[in-house]
């Protein structure tokens, strides 16, 4: 038996397509939902913990690629360096999910790593490089 | 009764001053009105914290045995300019590390630069400092290589030509399909994003915005420990555009601040990375403004309902020097999350800090309330509106004829 954390990128259309419940269906895998997150003008972005043999697993996902969903494997984390941060807000319209979002009444930008997809496109975005990839 | 410097410092030695900080000063006037307000408010702080290019640090290691006349230098592998005497350095805070790939794979990442190497002094961390010398009878030595501290240098403040912008831009792309990467941040292609850099109602400048109070020795908070202003910044600005209340509708005034950095912290001199731009310096800074009339406590109760920032294209309007604002925006709908430009609704980000800039007005309202801030009347204020000066542009001469 395999496990392999992926996040799954849904365009518009595909949201309330029943991919993950095929899947685990067709190809025999347990899965657990880790974060879900359905933005409302964009995709729909979904991380996952999947579990199965190898070969099943290697097929599952290539199935749901042809069924147009974007797959990516996540290896690591994204984390917030809280001495680093100085809540100056230049990732808050980086992150894809909100995750990096800002308290409008005290400012602050809070980090909600529930929703974080570890796509590390704050990474470089952050000024301070308060946002680290941890292994 | 307008109120004296004298007045309100003796107040501060005696414990009995009332500070309170900008953000409060709002309500106060609102509540109590301006006249009332400048009665019963001495002293209004402010605050902002972002970050501010135009800075650097001097500093003197002190001469080695035998003696050099630094001719190169570099902090940390980051070129250092030494052409002032013997052992005197400016570390700018955009210098970038000598081997920094740059732009070349665009876009850079610049993770290490002038402005982290004066956190790093800052923090206490030793610094590698490498010299050569061409060497001369009085100064023989030709190279050097070694670890300093903060503590070992003789002198090492901070000296910053131009910050504490009195507003700014509001920076958006209208490119259709490229992101591009500025020191405004990251801004996505078709209006993705909006960024601003202003602490808006906190601003040191905006809440004294025809420098009625702020000038050369002015003092102030930089870094987390007392400092100065010590010119008018810059690229210093004026006679801009202003709305009814006095405030200059885009980028204006800017200061020359000073100070000692053995005196700062970490925590508000900020090494930064911009993406595909290059290394900068997040700096803290405040200033503490003396209530002294009735038009002063209208001034300090600054909202930023009231102050408009020009939303500009940085695709091509900002670098091409074209075109016009695509619009004017206020700060309070800036931090509400979302701006309208163009008839489209776009999420607006930040490269200035609220949150620091409050702590900062916070902190210099602490430091006055425990008599250990004492105000400083300017010996020459910043020139005003008034003074017909205006940021030039540069016009080119092209050199003829001899090729050196
Ligand atoms: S960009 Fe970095 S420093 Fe700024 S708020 Fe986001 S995580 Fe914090
Ligand atoms: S890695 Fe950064 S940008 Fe991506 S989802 Fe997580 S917090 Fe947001």
């Amino acid at each position: 038996m395999a496990t392999r954390r992926v996040v799954f990128r849904y365009p518009r259309h595909l949201i309330d397509a029943p991919v993950v419940s095929q899947i685990a269906r067709i190809y025999n895998l347990e899965f657990n939902i880790l974060r879900a997150n359905i933005t409302p003008q964009s995709e729909g972005l979904m991380v996952l913990g999947l579990e199965g043999s190898a070969e099943d697993l290697d097929k599952a996902l290539t199935w749901v690629q042809q069924q147009g969903v974007g797959v990516q494997p996540l290896e690591r984390d994204v984390v917030r360096n809280e001495e680093r941060c100085t809540h100056c807000g230049a990732c808050v319209t980086i992150c894809p999910t909100e995750a990096l979002h800002k308290k409008i009444a005290t400012q602050e930008v809070c980090f909600d790593s529930d929703k974080c997809i570890a796509c590390e496109l704050c990474v470089p975005a952050c000024p301070p490089r308060a946002m680290e990839v941890a292994f | 009764m307008p109120k004296t410097y004298q007045e309100i410092n003796e107040k501060i030695k005696s414990g009995q001053v009332v500070v309170v900080t900008a953000e409060e000063m709002t309500g106060i006037v609102e509540e109590e009105g301006a006249a009332k307000a400048a009665e019963q408010v001495d002293v209004v702080t402010t605050g902002t914290f972002g970050p501010m290019c135009s800075s650097g640090a001097f500093l003197n290691f002190g001469h080695s045995n035998p003696r050099m006349k630094v001719e190169k230098a570099w902090l940390n592998d980051v070129p250092a300019y030494a052409g002032m005497a013997a052992v005197d350095l400016y570390i700018g805070a955009t210098e970038a590390s000598e081997h920094d790939p740059l732009n070349r794979d665009h876009p850079g990442e610049f993770r290490y630069g002038g402005g982290h190497v004066i956190q790093e002094l800052i923090a206490g961390q030793d610094v590698r400092l490498r010299a050569i010398a061409y060497g001369t009878d009085c100064y023989p030595r030709k190279e050097l290589d070694t670890w300093i501290n903060i503590t070992d240098l003789n002198e090492c403040f901070l000296c910053n030509p131009r910050n504490a912008y009195q507003n700014y831009n509001v920076a958006v792309n209208l490119n259709a399909d490229r992101d591009i990467y500025t020191y405004m941040g990251v801004l996505k292609s078709n209006l993705g994003n909006a960024n601003y850099c202003s602490a808006g109602q906190l601003s040191p400048l905006l809440n004294d915005p025809y420098y009625r109070t702020i000038g050369i020795g002015t003092r102030i908070f930089l870094g987390g420990a007392p400092g100065y202003v010590f010119w008018p910044g810059t690229q210093h600005n004026p006679t801009v555009a202003r709305t009814e209340k006095g405030l200059p509708k885009e980028g204006a005034g800017t200061a020359a601040v000073v100070g000692d950095m053995k005196q700062m912290s970490p925590e508000w001199i900020v090494g930064v990375s911009m993406y595909g731009y290059g290394v900068s310096l997040q700096v803290g800074l405040g200033a503490a403004i003396p209530v002294l009339d009735e038009e002063m406590a209208r001034f300090t109760a600054v909202k930023d309902e009231d102050i408009v920032a020009p939303v500009v294209d940085y695709s091509r309007n900002y670098p091409y020097n074209e075109g016009q604002p695509l619009g004017y925006v206020n700060y309070k709908d800036l931090k509400s999350g979302q701006i309208t430009v163009n008839g489209k609704q776009i999420p607006t980000g930040s490269l200035s800090s609220y949150p620091k800039a409050r702590a900062i007005a916070q902190i210099l309202k602490e430091w006055i309330e425990a008599g250990q801030f004492l105000l400083t009347e300017s010996v020459q204020l910043l020139p005003s509106a008034d003074s017909g000066l205006t940021f030039k542009a540069l016009i080119e001469r092209p050199v003829e004829g001899e090729v050196i």
